[in-house]
């Protein structure tokens, strides 16, 4: 790719990804949530592998790092609510942090750390899937 | 409001008719690409604005994939390929007409039993709140949360949501499992 376009993806890409970290951590106040800032952060980091080519990114032949990012991200997801199981009224999801006063950014009990793992998990979830699909094309080509 | 959903769903089934009939793959795929915004825009105007981000993002992620893939194939057999087929085929095939008719008697048989299970649904305008009622009564005190979406999708229906998160983990390995069979030697 040409010089504009890889320069623009430097610039842009940090300011999607600060975007996408946003709407997550605002999930329980503004639309959005786990599930669309995720989307934005595999956006962000696409962005820079199509603009960069995978063998400058130092993309090695197998995708472990997001892999591992995705896996631990979902375990932690269902330790928080095995925890809510043990603990007050023993019920699973149970919402087990105070609420707090509405509209604050801390509130809303244990939302907030679900949308939290949530969002790294589907970024790194289809990050996952398109690295496969971009590795995988140039073993074959080789 | 209803004209302006009628004129994008119009538009949306032409462009799936068109990425059918089209002799480029690429073509095809930029008119897919039709679907899906259009769906973006009927959700805006629904006034459902986490439905309208999860899809954009979501089908612009899966254009670029799709594009990416179709450009390294050979894109000149493809086209061969499709000037071939479409001249010299007789229309009216004993196959064809068999396929319309079951259609067509499977479709009556399903109006007749559709006829009986309306009966039992309650008037066109007025709800069922058995499930809505306690949701709207007081969401944000209950949970906490001043996005009544995100009270429901994580506080009411979490083991929903988990059972999501858990489809997108099972496709992720599904498509690692079938796609590196040939990139290990």
């Amino acid at each position: 790719m040409s010089v504009i376009v890889k320069k623009v993806a430097q610039l842009l890409s940090g300011l999607i990804f600060m975007y996408g970290v946003y709407i997550i951590t605002h999930g329980h106040l503004t639309p959005g949530g786990g599930f669309a800032g995720g989307a934005l952060l595999a956006g962000s980091m696409i962005l820079l592998v199509l603009a960069f080519g995978s063998d400058v990114m130092g993309l090695k032949k197998r995708e472990t790092g997001s892999s591992i990012i995705e896996n631990s991200a979902i375990l932690v997801f269902i330790l928080f609510a095995t925890i809510a199981m043990l603990v007050g009224t023993r019920v699973f999801f149970h919402n087990f942090l105070p609420v707090g006063t509405l509209g604050e950014l801390i509130s809303a009990g244990v939302i907030p750390l679900y949308n939290i793992f949530v969002g790294m998990e589907v970024g790194a979830a289809l990050f996952t899937i398109f690295l496969a699909l971009v590795i995988y094309k140039e073993e074959v080509l080789k | 409001m209803e004209a302006i959903l009628t004129i994008i769903l119009i538009f949306m089934i032409l462009g799936a008719i068109y990425s059918l009939h089209a002799r480029d793959l690429l073509s095809a795929l930029i008119s897919m690409g039709i679907v899906g915004y259009g769906l973006v825009i009927c959700f805006l105007l629904l006034k459902a604005p986490d439905l309208a981000i999860v899809q954009i993002l979501v089908e612009t992620i899966t254009l670029v994939i799709m594009v990416s893939v179709v450009l390294d194939s050979t894109r000149h057999e493809l086209k061969e390929k499709a000037s071939i087929v479409h001249d010299g085929q007789s229309f009216i095939n004993s196959r064809y007409v068999g396929n319309i008719f079951i259609g067509v008697l499977i479709a009556l048989v399903l109006l007749y039993t559709y006829h009986f299970a309306i009966e039992n649904l309650s008037a066109f305008g007025e709800h069922l709140m058995r499930m809505s009622g306690p949701y709207l009564e007081d969401a944000a005190g209950t949970t906490g949360s001043a996005n009544m979406v995100t009270g429901v999708v994580f506080d009411y229906r979490g083991y929903d949501t988990l059972g999501e998160a858990t489809i997108l983990v099972t496709a992720v390995v599904g498509v690692l499992t079938v796609l590196r069979i040939q990139g290990r030697k």
